[in-house]
C-alpha cells in the first residue's frame, strides 16, 4: 500500500484502473507540527506547575502563572492533540475512502491557517489579551479566524467523502464526521461577543447563562475534540498496528450513537451545587453518570480488537503506547461519572482532583494516542524504519511513570486539601480556618508533579530526538503513494 | 434494533449515505444543548431577581477587566457552595440573581487560592495594595505571584465610555448619562481609594494606577448581597 506502483492486488475483472495518489506531504507536515507543538505547550506546562510551589518562577507581567495556564491549556489540547488529529484523520480518511483529500489548497490553508492561529494564541495570552473563558480564551479576531479554517477543514473533508470509491463510511469516519459538526457548533456558540476594541470583547451571555454555555463548550470540547477524533483514530489506527480487524461492528454503531446523544448533556456537571439551577446539575449528572457505558463501548472495542495478538506487545511500541492510552480512556470515563455525582463532586470540585482527572485523559489517553499514532506514522511517512526501537521504548516507561507521578500527586493534594477545607473540630468550628494551612499541607504533592511532568517532558524529547534521526536518514524523495481501483462507470 | 445494527441492517445503509448521516449526527449533538439552555433563558424563576444587584461602576469594571487580563479566576473561584464549611469560611452562598451583569461570568473552577466571592469589605484597601505588591507580606506562606506591575502601570481609561455602551446594547441598565460621565465617575471612585490608602500610611500617588480599579472591583463582591440581607 505504501509503494509507489500501483497496487495490482485490487484489479478484479477485466475493467480499467484508475490510479490515483494519497496526499501525505499535508500528514507528514502535521505530524511533524505536533511533535513541535507538544514540546512546547509541555514545556510551558512544567513551567506552570513549578511557578505553584515556588513562587519566583513567576517572572514578570507576560510569564506570570495567570496569563501562561491558557497558554499551557490552548497549546496542548489545539496544537499538539489538534495537529495530532488532523495527521490522522488526513492520513486515514484517504485511505478510507480511497480518494485523495479533496483539495490540496485547502488542505495547506488549514495547516498554515492553524499554526497562525497557535502562534497569535502564543502571542496573545501572555500579552493578557484573554476572554477569561477556559479553553475559549482567545479574542473574537482569533476566534473568527478559527472558525473560518475549521470550515475551510470541513468542506476538504466532506468533499473527500463526495469523492469517495468506497461505499460504506467506516466507523472512524462517523467520528470524524461527530467531530468536525460539533465543534463548529460548539466554537460559534460559546464565542459569540460583542466587541470593545480589537482585543477586547464582552460575552452576549452574562452570569448564570454564560456559565451554562461555557460548560456546555467546556466538557464537550473534551467530548469531540479530544475523545470522539480520538476514537476515530483507535479504530483506524489499532486494527492496522495489531493486523486485527475490529471487536464488534455491532457495538461501534450501539457506542457511536450514544456517545454523541448523551456527551451534549453532562457539561453542567462542571457546575454542581453553583448559582446554576438545580434542575439542571442535576440533567448534567445524570447523563454524565449515562455516559460511562458508551465510553466503556469505546475502551471494550478496542481492547478486544486486541483478542489473540497480546503476544505483539512485546516487539511494539505503537501497540504499548495504544493499550496504556486505552486503559487510561477507561479509567478517566469511570472517573468523570464518578466525579460528576453531585456528593463525591462537593468533595472533588476546586481541588487538584479535578486536575489529576484531566491530566488522566490527557497525558494517557491523548497524549499516549497520539505517541503511538507518530511512531506507526513515522517509518511509513518517511519509508525509513524508526532510527531507534529502544529510545521508543524507553520514551512509553519515562512517559508512564511520569504520568503515575503526575496523576497520583494530584489525586493525592486534591483528597487531602478537599478533606481538610470541610474538617470541623469537636467544637464545631472550622478545622482550618486559616486557608493557607491547607496549602503549605499539599505543597510536597506539587513538587512531585514537577518532577512527574518533567519526566512525561523528557519522554516527548526522546520521541523528537528519535523523529529526527529517522527522518534525516529518510530518502530526499517521497512521491505520494499510487493506488489504483477499478474504474468506476 | 437487530434490523438497525446487523452486519447488513439499516445502519449498513446509512453508512453509505454521508449527507444522511451528517444530518443525523447534527440532530442528535443539538438536543441536548437546546434542552438545558432554551428553558433557562425563557424561564424567569430560574434566576431570581434581587433588587440591591446593581450593574458595576466604571472602575469597577475597569478593575474587573485587569482581573480577566492577570488571569485571577485560574486560581480563585468566585462562588461559594451551600455547604455548612463553605458559609463558615467564606459567608453567604451565591444567588443566580448576583452575577446578572457579569460579562463573562467568573466563578472560576480551580481554588489554588480562596473564594473571592465575598471578599468585598473583608480587608482595607491598604491590605489589597500590599498584597497585590508583595503577597508574601500580608500573607507569609502565600504562594500568589506578586502583581508589582499593577502599582506602577498608567490607569487606561480610554474606551471606558465604549465598554458600558456595548454592555448597555447587551441588556445592561446603563443610562446615557452613565456612559457620557463614565471616565469622570471612575476618576472620582480612584481618587478617594488612592487618598484613603495614603492616608492609611500607603504609597500616594495611586490615583492613576492601575491597582486602584483592581481594588475596586475587589471590594465590590458580594456587597451587593449584603446589602440585601441588612437593608
Amino acid at each position: 500500500m505504501d509503494t509507489t506502483q500501483p497496487a495490482v492486488a485490487t484489479h478484479r475483472g477485466p475493467s480499467p484502473l484508475e490510479v490515483f495518489r494519497y496526499d501525505d506531504q499535508i500528514v507528514r507536515m502535521f505530524v511533524l507540527a505536533t511533535a513541535i507543538w507538544a514540546a512546547v505547550g509541555m514545556l510551558v506546562g512544567v513551567i506552570i506547575a513549578l511557578q505553584i510551589p515556588f513562587w519566583q518562577a513567576n517572572l514578570g507581567p507576560y510569564l506570570s502563572f495567570g496569563r501562561l495556564r491558557p497558554l499551557h491549556t490552548n497549546a496542548v489540547v489545539f496544537a499538539f492533540a489538534g495537529n495530532g488529529i488532523f495527521a490522522a484523520i488526513y492520513y486515514s480518511t484517504q485511505r478510507l475512502t480511497k480518494a485523495r483529500m479533496f483539495n490540496d489548497l485547502m488542505s495547506r490553508i488549514h495547516f498554515w491557517g492553524w499554526q497562525i492561529i497557535i502562534v497569535s494564541a502564543a502571542i496573545t495570552l501572555p500579552l493578557g489579551i484573554t476572554t477569561s473563558k477556559e479553553y475559549a480564551e482567545l479574542e473574537w479576531p482569533i476566534d473568527i479566524a478559527i472558525a473560518l479554517v475549521w470550515i475551510v477543514f470541513a468542506v476538504n473533508f466532506f468533499g473527500t467523502l463526495r469523492n469517495r470509491r468506497e461505499k460504506h463510511m467506516y466507523v472512524a469516519l462517523w467520528f470524524y464526521i461527530a467531530t468536525i459538526i460539533t465543534v463548529a457548533m460548539l466554537h460559534v456558540g460559546n464565542s459569540l461577543a460583542i466587541p470593545v476594541s480589537l482585543f477586547k470583547s464582552y460575552p452576549i451571555y452574562a452570569g448564570v447563562q454564560d456559565a451554562l454555555v461555557q460548560w456546555w463548550y467546556g466538557h464537550n470540547a473534551v467530548a469531540f475534540f479530544l475523545t470522539t477524533p480520538f476514537l476515530g483514530l483507535m479504530y483506524y489506527f489499532l486494527p492496522k498496528a495489531a493486523e486485527r480487524p475490529v471487536f464488534s461492528y455491532r457495538l461501534s454503531i450501539v457506542h457511536f450513537w450514544s456517545l454523541v446523544f448523551l456527551y451534549i448533556w453532562a457539561g453542567p456537571h462542571h457546575l454542581n451545587y453553583t448559582a446554576l439551577p438545580e434542575w439542571a446539575t442535576s440533567l448534567g449528572m445524570v447523563f454524565s453518570v449515562m455516559l460511562w457505558m458508551p465510553s466503556w463501548g469505546g475502551m471494550i472495542n478496542g481492547l478486544f480488537t486486541l483478542r489473540g495478538a497480546w503476544h505483539k506487545l512485546r516487539d511494539s511500541v505503537v501497540l504499548k503506547m495504544f493499550v496504556i492510552a486505552i486503559t487510561f480512556y477507561g479509567m478517566s470515563t469511570f472517573e468523570g461519572p464518578m466525579l460528576s455525582v453531585k456528593t463525591v463532586n462537593a468533595l472533588s470540585h476546586y481541588t487538584d482532583w479535578t486536575i489529576g482527572h484531566v491530566h488522566a485523559g490527557a497525558l494517557g489517553w491523548n497524549g499516549f494516542m497520539t505517541f503511538g499514532l507518530i511512531y506507526w506514522l513515522l517509518p511509513r511517512l518517511w519509508r525509513t524504519p524508526l532510527w531507534s526501537d529502544r529510545l521508543a521504548n524507553a520514551h512509553f516507561w519515562v512517559g508512564t511513570i511520569g504520568m503515575l507521578l503526575y496523576v497520583i500527586s494530584m489525586y493525592t493534594a486534591g483528597v487531602t486539601q478537599g478533606l481538610m477545607w470541610r474538617a470541623f473540630d469537636e467544637t464545631g468550628r472550622l478545622a482550618y480556618p486559616d486557608f493557607m494551612e491547607t496549602v503549605v499541607q499539599i505543597i510536597p504533592m506539587y513538587w512531585v508533579r514537577v518532577v512527574g511532568g518533567t519526566l512525561y517532558l523528557t519522554g516527548v524529547l526522546m520521541m523528537g530526538y528519535n523523529m529526527y534521526r529517522t527522518i534525516r536518514l529518510a530518502p530526499k524523495d517521497l512521491p505520494d503513494p499510487a493506488y489504483a481501483v477499478p474504474a468506476q462507470s | 434494533m437487530k434490523k438497525f445494527i446487523q452486519t447488513d441492517g439499516r445502519h449498513r445503509r446509512l453508512e453509505g449515505w454521508p449527507l444522511l448521516f451528517t444530518i443525523i449526527t447534527t440532530a442528535s449533538i443539538l438536543v441536548g444543548g437546546l434542552v438545558e439552555f432554551i428553558p433557562l433563558v425563557l424561564v424567569k424563576s430560574n434566576v431570581p431577581v434581587i433588587s440591591t444587584v446593581t450593574p458595576f461602576s466604571p472602575l469597577e469594571l475597569t478593575g474587573r477587566d485587569l482581573y480577566i487580563r492577570e488571569g485571577c479566576n485560574n486560581c480563585h473561584s468566585q462562588m461559594v457552595r451551600p455547604f455548612r464549611d463553605e458559609l463558615e469560611r467564606y459567608g453567604e452562598y451565591s444567588k443566580p440573581g448576583e452575577t446578572i451583569y457579569e460579562r463573562p461570568f467568573l466563578w472560576g473552577s480551580k481554588r489554588t487560592g480562596p473564594d473571592l466571592a465575598r471578599v468585598g469589605g473583608k480587608y482595607p484597601d491598604l491590605w489589597h495594595v500590599r498584597h497585590m505588591q508583595d503577597p508574601r507580606s500580608t500573607t507569609p506562606a502565600s504562594i500568589m505571584p506578586p502583581y508589582a506591575w499593577l502599582l506602577e502601570n498608567e490607569l487606561d481609561l480610554s474606551d471606558i465610555e465604549t465598554k458600558l455602551d456595548r454592555l448597555q446594547m447587551l441588556g445592561t441598565p446603563y443610562s446615557d448619562a452613565d456612559i457620557a460621565g463614565a471616565a469622570e465617575a471612575a476618576r472620582a471612585q480612584a481618587a478617594a481609594i488612592a487618598q484613603r490608602v495614603a492616608a492609611d500610611g500607603g504609597p500616594a500617588g495611586l490615583e492613576n494606577r492601575e491597582i486602584v480599579a483592581l481594588v475596586a472591583f475587589l471590594q465590590r463582591l458580594g456587597r451587593d448581597i449584603r446589602a440585601a440581607s441588612n437593608p
